[in-house]
């Protein structure tokens, strides 16, 4: 099975730029492209029947009155998700992609991007949803939810697509940091672009060799590294650091802490992405 | 994690509460009317009402099912109160609670799929009758004054009649507030609430049941924990298949066992009788817009602030305001369809649902109807089952040989049927008996092949057995076709 790109398209402003950034990936990885639209069943509030009282059958008139609401809107989101699948689908082949899929499948977002994990090859996927595109500065519902439950790279976009011309890796020397180095160094979707490898601490010799080997890495094979160690907390220096350098795409690893540890102390993670000015590549 | 939490708990806030206050006011009666027929006081079963809801919120599978004291139970405990009184009843409320948590453990919540449809039906109609039945005491004998039929009347015509003016009220409500202020006015001497027993003045403290802890104790209770256990976890199942299919969503069956066990414990641990999923207020949960363990929660919380508040009214309650209202969920839960489908059904459906009612209107226990109700669907299927066998055979062109072919299922009601298709007083050499197409699925199918094959010999005749091995391989207990189609094919036959 050749393995996608898959973009997650819902209402909101951000589906269009997913869908161009999953244009670009698929055409940089030179993969097949798909796009998924969940239809996440909500709960519809009826007019609630507060008397209290049942009478005989009121079983089944309930199941069938519950029945038909679900049954209007059901009916409702799928038309309109068979029309956004429709209009990315276009919008991906006039950009040049041959290959795009549409999925259209019922369930929650989350659990529908794990079943589909084995084909995935990148996921794009908006920061914020249409349940909370205007919560500025916080995660979208699922975001957290996804980046934890599908172990495969990630790619966050921004509201409005920008070709990345230069691309950030946040590195801070532990395993998954080297594991998704190496991820980035082994994939065409950065390649030929030049790439500013970036740690957040004290400038130390121990943080300097680190730094030197990880650019020997990605020298090694064929990009244009440059490294730097800036001060400071991770989320504040990375973001200033992508802000002054105007870096289009930030890559970094996700999580490496338990659950019961962020709960206590919060996640960089999580800090990172609600605060990163532009589009990042999670890697897992 | 929060985000599930979110999900669970505050995705319909609105909705929750207000069908949460609904329900919490449904309960008070239903609470106290169940209390009396177990022969308590009707604070054993509020406070239960209010444990018990507040633990299922947490520890429960299901959103949005309301459990509590119910009909069920308190149709079991009667006897044990008479006999024993109300400390071994909070001791076998917990006991109870600890063997509905082991069969959760050992996922015995499966089970539920012996359960067929018809059984259940039986089971709700069963409890419908038994809760009307409940009633019948205030409305004879020497209560059955003609102001109590009148009150009784009045109060179901206003529960009925009610949401057709107004359906932001709860018309129970009304018919409480409307018949206690006619028995005021005019000073009736009908029976109230505070007749019934102790109501509750204070929040419930934590006892530890005042029975000696030792094997006479035991003996006393556990066989009727075991029965409030089953009873209590059958309607809780059955309550949350009802919600599930309500709402369209699923629940895990073995975790509600383990969650209904941990609330019973609580329940008892505070005075409170055992209880279980209601079927009539999970339903008018969901009516009124209730989604989440939110309503469940508020449910209880409401519920034991309006006790604790307004207990000093509660007492003036006529008893026909409860009667009316437990007729009222007599009717709701019973399933009126089943009576319309009586003649569409199978007749053996029809006979076990029957049945079931039956049995539990005579014996007064829910566990005995259920347990004749899955004797007789297991014996109907097995029926029909051994129904589907053929024997053919055909006569070979000098005669000297017969081939039988034998085509479907051999077992204990079918192995009869199975050895009377073959003749043996027909004078052949040889018999060659085909079983590539059967299936053997246990030792009495074994032991009528011997059978066929030792007659014929006997008389002389020379057997050959094709494809025993296939036939038999079901005989093996782990048998399984799960999931692979080569292998139902072959089960099949095809």
């Amino acid at each position: 099975m050749t393995k996608k790109v898959m973009a997650c398209i819902d209402a909101s402003p951000y589906a269009e730029a997913v869908c161009d950034y999953a244009v670009w990936a698929a055409n940089r990885l030179t993969v097949p492209m798909a796009v998924i639209h969940v239809l996440d069943k909500a709960q519809h509030t009826h007019t609630p029947d507060l008397s209290g009282s049942i009478g005989l059958g009121s079983q089944e008139v309930l199941l069938q009155q519950l029945a038909e609401l679900d049954e209007k809107h059901g009916k409702l989101a799928l038309e309109r998700g068979r029309l956004m699948l429709d209009a990315a689908k276009s919008r991906a082949e006039q950009a040049g992609v041959a290959a795009v899929d549409e999925r259209l499948r019922h369930g929650t977002l989350v659990q529908t991007l794990v079943e589909l994990e084995e084909e995935t090859r990148l996921l794009v996927l908006g920061k914020r949803g249409f349940s909370s595109a205007d919560a500025h500065g916080h995660l979208g519902l699922h975001v957290e939810q996804v980046i934890r439950s599908v172990h495969k790279p990630i790619l966050l976009t921004q509201q409005s697509y920008k070709e990345p011309q230069r691309i950030m890796l946040a590195y801070d020397g532990s395993a998954t940091a080297l594991k998704g180095l190496e991820m980035l160094a082994a994939s065409p979707l950065g390649k030929g672009l030049p790439v500013h490898l970036v740690m957040a601490g004290a400038n130390i010799e121990a943080a300097q060799q680190q730094m030197e080997t990880a650019a020997h890495i990605l020298r090694n094979a064929g990009f244009d590294t440059r490294i730097a160690i800036v001060g400071g907390e991770p989320e504040e220096v990375l973001n200033q650091y992508q802000q002054e350098h105007h870096i289009d795409l930030m890559v970094m690893g996700a999580y490496g802490h338990s659950r019961i540890r962020q709960f206590i102390v919060g996640s960089t993670t999580t800090a990172m992405i609600s605060k990163a000015k532009c589009s990042l590549l999670i890697l897992r | 994690m929060l985000n599930s939490l979110k999900q669970n708990w505050l995705s319909n806030v609105k909705g929750d509460v207000l069908s949460a206050l609904v329900v919490a006011l449904a309960l008070i009666p239903e609470a106290i009317a169940f209390s009396i027929i177990a022969g308590v006081d009707p604070k054993v079963g509020l406070y239960a009402s209010f444990a018990i809801c507040l633990i299922i919120a947490f520890v429960g599978a299901r959103p949005a099912m309301i459990s509590a004291a119910t009909g069920a139970m308190a149709l079991l405990m009667i006897t044990l109160v008479k006999a024993h009184g109300l400390e071994y009843l909070l001791a076998a409320t917990l006991l109870c609670g600890v063997i509905q948590i082991i069969f959760g453990l050992f996922k015995l919540g499966d089970l539920m799929r012996f359960v067929s449809r018809s059984v259940v039906t039986g089971f709700v109609n069963a409890l419908a009758i038994l809760i009307f039945m409940a009633q019948l005491p205030e409305l004879t004998g020497s209560y059955g004054t003609l102001t109590v039929y009148g009150m009784t009347a009045l109060g179901l015509a206003i529960i009925y009649l009610f949401p057709y003016l107004t359906k932001a009220v709860p018309s129970p409500l009304v018919c409480i507030i409307v018949l206690t202020a006619l028995a005021l006015y005019f000073g009736m001497d009908i029976r109230t609430v505070a007749d019934m027993g102790e109501l509750p003045d204070s929040l419930p403290i934590f006892l530890w049941p005042d029975v000696p802890l030792n094997f006479a104790t035991l003996q006393i209770i556990f066989p009727y924990s075991l029965a409030l256990a089953v009873v209590g976890l059958l309607e809780s199942l059955m309550t949350a298949t009802i919600v599930d299919d309500l709402t369209d969503t699923s629940s895990d069956k073995n975790r509600e066992c383990v969650g209904q066990g941990v609330a019973n414990i609580g329940s008892g641990l505070i005075g409170g009788m055992a209880g279980c999923a209601m079927i009539g207020q999970s339903i008018i949960n969901v009516k009124s817009g209730g989604r989440t363990r939110l309503s469940t929660l508020l449910a209880g919380v409401f519920l034991l602030m309006l006790i604790v508040f307004v207990s000093d009214y509660v007492g003036l309650i006529p008893m026909a305001a409860l009667v009316a209202i437990m007729i009222m969920v007599s009717i709701g839960t019973f399933s009126w369809s089943s009576v319309k489908d009586l003649r569409k059904n199978p007749k053996s459906s029809s006979v076990v649902m029957i049945m079931t009612v039956l049995v539990v209107v005579a014996t007064h226990n829910l566990a005995y109807g259920v347990l004749v109700g899955v004797l007789l669907s297991a014996l109907f299927f097995a029926n029909k089952v051994g129904q589907i066998l053929f024997i053919g055979s055909t006569l070979s062109a000098n005669g000297h040989q017969r081939d039988y072919t034998v085509v479907g299922q051999v077992f204990f009601t079918s192995a009869e049927q199975f050895i009377d298709a073959f003749d043996f007083k027909e004078a052949v050499e040889k018999v060659r008996i085909d079983l590539n197409r059967a299936h053997f699925w246990d030792i009495t199918a074994i032991s009528s092949l011997d059978k066929v094959v030792l007659k014929f010999r006997r008389e002389g005749t020379e057997v050959e057995l094709v494809g025993l091995n296939e036939a038999s391989a079901t005989l093996v207990d782990k048998f399984a076709v799960h999931n692979r189609p080569d292998a139902v094919e072959k089960l099949m036959g095809h």
